[in-house]
């Protein structure tokens, strides 16, 4: 069995969801059974004070129960924001402290603010959180948030919900040599072959939510996906033939060739 | 009259509450909620005890779908 160990627990899906952007829970729900994802990323918001309290919630739809919550700190450009937002997480989910880390720089590129991140992440983990973090692809800072003491790290392929695959994937191959922990691709990917091409690399699991729920058909989509993690897992253990520039060589043999 | 900035609003109540009153005022008994006052989290087991007071400021929130 090749499972994934995060912070000692092992899973064996690869594929990471997040819940937002669905049409609604029905399909949120259709959509993450599909994925065969096992840990599903929720946001921490304000209540709606004043709403109908019949109104049904996330947690009907995709109950902690079935899946691995790993509620995030999207929206926090801060490291005081990301701190206070997962110290409300962990009580209202009961103690639960696997967090996704992610600190932003700014609303237009939502690319991380690594100085915040690792201040929040030294916080976190002198607090007991199991911190897996969001990050640029900036391989001195992910081995830092390693060193920090984060159970996975999480680079981008690009730039969050924009779908632009995976930009760099040397720097991602730097970071996969120089840690231990697991290295989950987080953000960017657009299509199948993004996440196939994620796992070829040698990471470790992909998060995705747009991918899946800006597709035409989530529900394919999703479908698609967990197939595409497969595929690449299978190919990067299976280990690709080295390449051979310039240089053909036949598949059929050479021999017993009519006419010669 | 006492108010309570609650989720960055102003709401008056009457007197002093209790974390546990004000979530059922609020409607939110049956939620499954995190509670933060003054930037520290108020345990679920301490909402019978702690109070709400003149000026507080009151964070309560909830899990939503996100990325």
């Amino acid at each position: 069995m090749d499972s994934l160990f995060i912070a000692g627990k092992a899973y064996s899906s690869r594929l990471l969801v997040g819940t937002g952007k669905y049409k609604d829970f029905d399909q949120t729900r259709l959509a993450i059974e599909t994925s065969g994802a096992e840990i599903v990323t929720v946001a921490i918001r304000r209540t709606n004070i004043g709403q109908d309290p019949s109104q049904p919630s996330l947690l009907d739809a995709v109950p902690p129960s079935k899946y691995t919550y790993l509620p995030n700190t999207a929206g926090c450009y801060t490291a005081e924001d990301a701190i206070r937002t997962l110290r409300l997480a962990r009580e209202l989910l009961d103690g639960h402290d696997l967090v996704k880390l992610e600190v932003l720089g700014d609303p237009q590129s939502l690319y991380p603010n690594v100085v915040e991140t690792l201040q929040a992440a030294e916080v976190l983990v002198k607090e007991g959180f199991k911190v897996m973090v969001y990050t640029s692809d900036d391989p001195i800072v992910a081995r830092r948030l390693e060193d920090i003491g984060c159970v996975a790290v999480m680079p981008l392929a690009s730039l969050i919900g924009s779908g632009m695959g995976i930009l760099n994937p040397w720097n991602l191959e730097i970071i996969l040599a120089r840690l231990t922990v697991p290295v989950i691709v987080d953000a960017g990917v657009g299509t199948a072959s993004d996440a196939a091409i994620a796992m070829e690399l040698g990471c470790d699991a992909v998060l995705m939510n747009t991918a899946i729920a800006g597709a035409k058909n989530p529900l394919l989509m999703a479908s698609a996906m967990k197939k595409a993690v497969q595929a690449g897992r299978e190919a990067f253990l299976a280990g690709r033939m080295a390449k051979k520039v310039y240089q053909a060589s036949p598949s059929s043999p050479t021999s017993g060739i009519i006419g010669s | 009259m006492i108010t309570l900035n609650i989720n960055g609003e102003p709401h008056p109540f009457a007197s002093p509450l209790s974390i546990e009153q004000l979530l059922a005022r609020l409607e939110l008994a049956d939620r499954r909620v995190a509670v933060e006052k003054n930037g520290a989290i108020v345990p679920k087991s301490q909402h019978g005890q702690v109070l709400a007071q003149d000026g507080d400021a009151l964070e309560i929130v909830v899990a939503v779908g996100g990325g």
